[in-house]
């Protein structure tokens, strides 16, 4: 509640807010600051999604134009890969609402366990995805960069994946629309790896805070917000997966 | 003009700009560039809107001289393209979008709800360093050599086959959007959580109701012209796109992208101008805005449909005939709550008691642009015109009509009724009326020839045309050069105020509004107290109430 | 006349004949187009007049020193209703008139005689079926529904006629058509109104029409002697596209012969009408327009063909109504060797089917 009175020339009178030391002077209290924090980031998550509506548009638009094209670029995926990125994340998803939890219950030693594993599983994540990126250079498969279609015009060459697969031979024009599934693929991983690099780097700012105990004290905005913001992107990647991984497989 | 007038200023020989106020409360480069201050961040926001709006007018004015002569004398045709490319995208992203909710917004907004501040000062802040980002990108590309894809970025143009800097202006307005959106989102949440007691949705002043309806296509629509931004820049590197043929991709997918944006974004910049037009025939016709409802919604309407009519703009690109038809068909809808506005403006000013300050005449002048300009969207609305009159110069005066003689008008009209709020004295009255009615007489002379044009068949990004139409195209340059005047005269009289204007006191205008019932220029805190709102907006007999109280206690 | 100058009065002659508000009305379709948009403009000025008229009229009934107390007024619902329906109203009828007229232009006759358009940066390119090429200009009768298939060879441009009142893209990628009848013999403006790269403004030519007499001659002399169907004829036996599409019994590929406009069953089990735009996309995407029957061997020609090859490859199997050429073709060269039987198609599809040779 703040306390202030004014006088007839309009000088305000010395108060003493008792108030958090953490609620913003525009805010007349705590509540409303989360209130408002917590709506604006359920906002900008939805901005987020028209985001990545966008690519998810042209991916769907593409698929159904061009689906065996899709269907053998996805096979060159690695599914081990992309399943255990999946569990990487939604096991990082539950120990980002370990870190909300641990915040709430102002148990500062958790909090920092939980935010460390979260960062930790994170960079696993990043880490699986430039083995997988790193796979497509060496196949030449990156559109435009370093792109050779034979594995499509002649599946045998690839012994791993035919055997898994045995995909046909693709017609010339069909196995030129590969490059669109792989541009695709780039983009959509990619504009995700580049949402997670900025969480991780926000996770490593919040740790520092968090050993400081700033986040223990009931100001628990910041790590809930940015367990939104995590939670979002590993819904997004929920939705990647099964379009770029699994096209054939249901 | 008629002598009479509602302003009401105190005894200048003893009134003085109050001693503490946000301009005042700190000095220094870093109290600026580091500042929180809604209203300081709108000020940043002025500043340099105003340095793009007189580049991107310097650049029509370019333009303008080039059509005098049907040959292309005055530059080569790639340097025309150039500028008139440079001219659409800082007109359209470095001004219009941002013009009003930026600077008026901001300023405005937590002073009409009252609150404090915005929700989120560092975003509001980040917001405008995002801004200056994208200006200097502009800047960049400018000095290195432009770019001349047209404001449109049109695939595969501008993916294949052009070499100059798209990849620098696709970024810029990528940067730029993402200040647009984070505009938007602080308002939004400034909104629905920070009006002060008693405050209810339905006794915000429609300015607030405006900005809200702009910031929801803002925050919604500006993501998907960033991801389509995203998705040019990669194909122009890799040379592989979702957008070009050759490959399987489709450009008639670019276009969805681009102007499912792109439509979304004119309502963008025309809400909130008409916003200010709300507050300002309100308070000079000392009346309640009439059918306050029905222009509440209508607001939320246009950005309702605003959604849905974007491929009005596609009709002739090999749409379906029948896709073009419920584009057609969502496209009148979306006309008639413009309408419905119009007319309850021009419905307030009966049984008022009206006063012709400048602005006001802004606000006349853009009825009466805005009226044509929505008529003449509906020709472009209906398929059937829309085919002979497209991709000509009626588009041409179609947008100029409603953004410069609506929009700009708006943005004016709302600058000089904030100026005393916002710097504490009054702009010199009978100057500023000159401009707008040189404004208003210079657009026409610009604007009006160019729908004949447009219908004649002129196309649009012509550098060189047909010589049976150079009558036009120079009686449509003789008016920019009046409509010129216009725009500077307002920056040299606008400037001069600030040392020598007359003292404004609390509420010049007599106007309804908590902006108006505390200091100008405001504290940084904006009120002494968070006020407890009793009364319904643009209630005259609250404040004659309120004034006799006044007068009662000084007395 | 005499007290006006002679400098003046040539500048006012010239002026005045040379004045217009609207471009010549030279097709059927312009008048018709020309009366929506005087009803448009006559509804506009009466809405601009209302609005005027209110905003005036008030303002000098309602002036501060006039009426000095504003009497506050909450709103109107029968107001609002009233101008939301009447401008809805008008609207609407602008809406379903322009959306017939549109529908109209973009649905060409069937017994409309065909163009094709070829736009690059920064000229069009216009072949007659008959072989006449025309480079920035377009020759057309009266009294004929013409119809202009259009496609870009780069990015989008677009096909104006203003004296027509109409207007198409040619879209990189795929046709669009459009359809038109000149009335009024004379020369008129074409324009390309899509901006595309450095020479949009010189991407312009001229429109004549003629009468069917001056027509006919025009196309005589200006034949390169071969037609579009001619010229596609021997591109199809120059690609091999014969080595494949021929009448043999062991043929990988469907005969030709009055595919177009058929109904055609494809590999997907899809069944489509073969129109221009699946024989382009035939050519250019093979593999995602097999015929049913058919292995998915056809390679794509993207890149071998320009699009006036494609054009002339489409005009060819458009008028292909036997396969007697393709079997001469055959039998007195050596395009495809008679032993090639060995490389037959995946077993179990049905031969293609003996066609009548008529003589």
């Amino acid at each position: 509640m703040s306390d202030s009175t004014s006088t007839a020339s309009g000088v305000i009178a010395e108060v003493h807010h008792e108030h958090p030391s953490y609620q913003r002077h525009h805010f007349e209290t705590v509540d409303q600051q989360f209130d408002a924090t917590n709506f604006a980031m359920w906002l900008f998550l939805l901005t987020e999604i028209m985001f990545f509506g966008g690519l998810f548009t042209a991916y769907m638009i593409m698929r159904n134009w061009y689906y065996p094209a899709f269907v053998e670029g996805s096979h060159q995926l690695n599914v081990g890969w992309g399943t255990a990125n999946t569990a990487v994340l939604i096991l990082s998803s539950f120990t980002m609402a370990m870190s909300v939890w641990s915040a709430e219950m102002r148990k500062k030693g958790m909090l920092i366990l939980f935010l460390s594993l979260t960062w930790i599983l994170g960079l696993a994540f990043l880490g699986i995805k430039s083995i997988e990126y790193h796979e497509k250079w060496v196949k030449h498969h990156v559109p435009g960069l370093h792109w050779s279609e034979s594995s499509f015009l002649n599946p045998a060459s690839d012994p791993e994946v035919y055997k898994e697969y045995h995909d046909k031979p693709l017609a010339p024009d069909m196995a030129q629309k590969t490059a669109e599934y792989f541009f695709l693929y780039f983009a959509m991983t990619g504009m995700h790896a580049l949402h997670m690099i900025i969480g991780i780097s926000l996770l490593t700012f919040m740790i520092f805070r968090a050993r400081q105990g700033a986040y223990t004290t009931g100001h628990v905005t910041y790590v809930e917000n940015f367990g939104l913001y995590w939670h979002f992107v590993d819904i997004v990647w929920i939705f990647l997966f099964p379009l770029l991984y699994l096209i054939s497989r249901y | 003009m008629s002598a009479a007038t509602i302003v009401s200023l105190p005894d200048q020989s003893t009134a003085t700009i109050p001693k503490m106020n946000f301009l005042s409360k700190e000095n220094g480069l870093l109290s600026w560039l580091l500042t929180g201050d809604h209203k300081r961040i709108a000020t940043l926001y002025l500043i340099s809107i105003t340095f793009f709006f007189f580049i991107g007018g310097s650049l029509a004015g370019l333009i303008r001289l080039e059509l005098l002569t049907p040959q292309t004398s005055l530059m080569a045709a790639d340097t025309y393209n150039k500028v008139f490319t440079m001219h659409g995208v800082i007109m359209v992203f470095l001004f219009l979008v941002p013009s009003v909710p930026a600077t008026i917004g901001n300023f405005v907004i937590p002073l009409m709800v009252g609150a404090r501040d915005l929700a989120l000062p560092k975003i509001n802040l980040l917001s405008w360093y995002l801004y200056v980002i994208a200006g200097v990108m502009v800047i960049y590309t400018m000095a290195a050599g432009g770019v001349d894809t047209g404001w449109t970025f049109t695939s595969p143009l501008s993916t294949h086959y052009l070499n100059t800097h798209v990849i620098s202006t696709g970024l810029a307005i990528f940067v730029a959007g993402f200040s647009s959106i984070f505009t938007g989102l602080n308002f939004i949440v400034t909104i629905h959580k920070m009006r002060a007691p008693g405050m209810t949705w339905f006794r915000l002043p429609l300015f607030v109701w405006s900005n809200y309806a702009a910031s929801i296509l803002m925050v919604l629509g500006t993501p998907v012209l960033a991801i389509t931004l995203v998705l040019v820049v990669l194909e122009r590197t890799v040379h592989i796109g979702v957008f070009d043929p050759a490959y399987g991709g489709d450009p008639i997918l670019f276009q969805h992208l681009f102007w499912f944006y792109s439509h979304p974004a004119v309502y963008i910049m025309i809400l909130p101008g008409m916003g200010v037009i709300s507050e300002v025939v309100s308070t000079f016709s000392r009346k309640r805005v009439f059918g306050y409802t029905a222009v509440a919604f209508s607001s939320v309407a246009i950005a309702v449909f605003g959604f849905f009519v974007w491929a009005h703009h596609m009709f002739i690109m090999g749409i379906s005939n029948y896709a073009a038809l419920v584009f057609s068909l969502l496209t009148m809808l979306v006309a008639v709550p413009s309408a419905i506005k119009i007319f309850n403006w021009a419905f307030t000013l009966y049984k008022g008691s009206i006063t012709f300050e400048t602005p006001m005449l802004y606000a006349f002048g853009f009825m009466g642009l805005f009226t044509i300009g929505g008529m003449t969207g509906v020709f472009l609305g209906s398929t059937g015109t829309d085919i002979h009159l497209t991709e000509t110069y009626f588009i041409v005066a179609h947008f100029h009509f409603v953004m410069v003689g609506g929009m700009l008008m708006a943005f004016l009209s709302g600058i000089h009724f904030w100026w005393p709020k916002w710097t504490g004295r009054m702009y010199p009255e009978k100057i500023s009326q000159f401009a707008a009615v040189v404004t208003f007489i210079g657009f026409n002379f610009t604007f009006f020839p160019q729908f004949i044009l447009g219908t004649l068949g002129m196309p649009r990004r012509y550098a060189a045309y047909p010589p049976e139409f150079q009558a036009l195209n120079v009686f449509s340059t003789a008016g920019a050069t009046i409509l010129g005047v216009g725009y500077l005269l307002p920056i040299l009289y606008l400037t001069w105020s600030l040392k020598y204007g007359e003292i404004a006191g609390n509420n010049p205008w007599q106007a309804t509004g908590l902006e108006w019932q505390t200091q100008s220029p405001p504290l940084t805190e904006n009120f002494p107290e968070i006020p407890i709102v009793d009364h319904e907006a643009y209630d005259y007999e609250w404040l004659e109430r309120q004034q006799e109280k006044e007068v009662a206690s000084v007395g | 006349m005499d007290h006006i100058s002679p400098v003046l009065w040539q500048f006012l002659q010239k002026w005045l004949t040379h004045f217009a508000l609207f471009p010549p009305e030279a097709s059927k379709i312009a008048p018709e187009m020309d009366a929506l948009y005087f009803f448009m403009v006559l509804v506009s000025l009466v809405g601009l007049t209302l609005v005027v008229l209110l905003i005036v009229g008030f303002s000098i009934l309602y002036s501060k020193t006039r009426h000095p107390h504003a009497v506050q007024i909450e709103g109107s619902t029968v107001l609002e209703a009233t101008w939301t329906i009447i401008p809805l109203g008008l609207f609407l009828i602008m809406f379903v008139w322009g959306a017939l007229l549109y529908f109209r232009i973009y649905t060409p006759p069937a017994n409309a005689m065909n163009i094709y358009v070829v736009g690059k940066q920064w000229m069009w390119k216009v072949e007659h079926p008959g072989g006449q090429h025309e480079i920035n200009a377009l020759h057309v009768p009266t009294g004929r529904p013409v119809q202009l298939t259009l496609i870009s060879q780069d990015v989008f441009h677009s096909f104006s006629i203003p004296a027509f009142r109409v207007k198409r893209e040619a879209i990189p990628g795929r046709y669009t058509t459009v359809w038109f009848e000149a009335t009024t013999p004379g020369t008129y403006h074409l324009f390309c109104t899509q901006y595309c790269g450095t020479n949009h403004s010189q991407m312009i030519g001229d429109v004549v029409v003629m009468t069917p007499d001056d027509f006919r001659k025009w196309l005589d002399s200006s034949t390169s002697g071969n037609s579009l169907a001619q010229d596609g004829e021997r591109l199809f036996a120059s690609l091999s596209c014969i080595a494949c599409h021929n009448t043999r019994p062991d043929a990988r590929g469907p005969s030709l012969a009055n595919v177009y406009n058929s109904r055609l069953t494809l590999s997907t089990g899809e069944t489509i009408t073969a129109d221009d735009a699946y024989l382009r996309q035939a050519i250019l995407n093979p593999s995602q327009h097999i015929t049913q029957g058919y292995a998915p061997i056809m390679p794509t020609y993207q890149g071998q063909v320009s699009e006036e090859g494609v054009i002339a490859l489409v005009e060819y199997i458009k008028n292909l109504d036997s396969d007697y050429r393709v079997q001469q073709t055959l039998n007195t060269t050596d395009l495809v060797p008679e032993t090639e039987g060995g490389k037959a198609a995946t077993p179990g599809k049905a031969p293609a089917p003996q066609k009548e040779v008529k003589p």
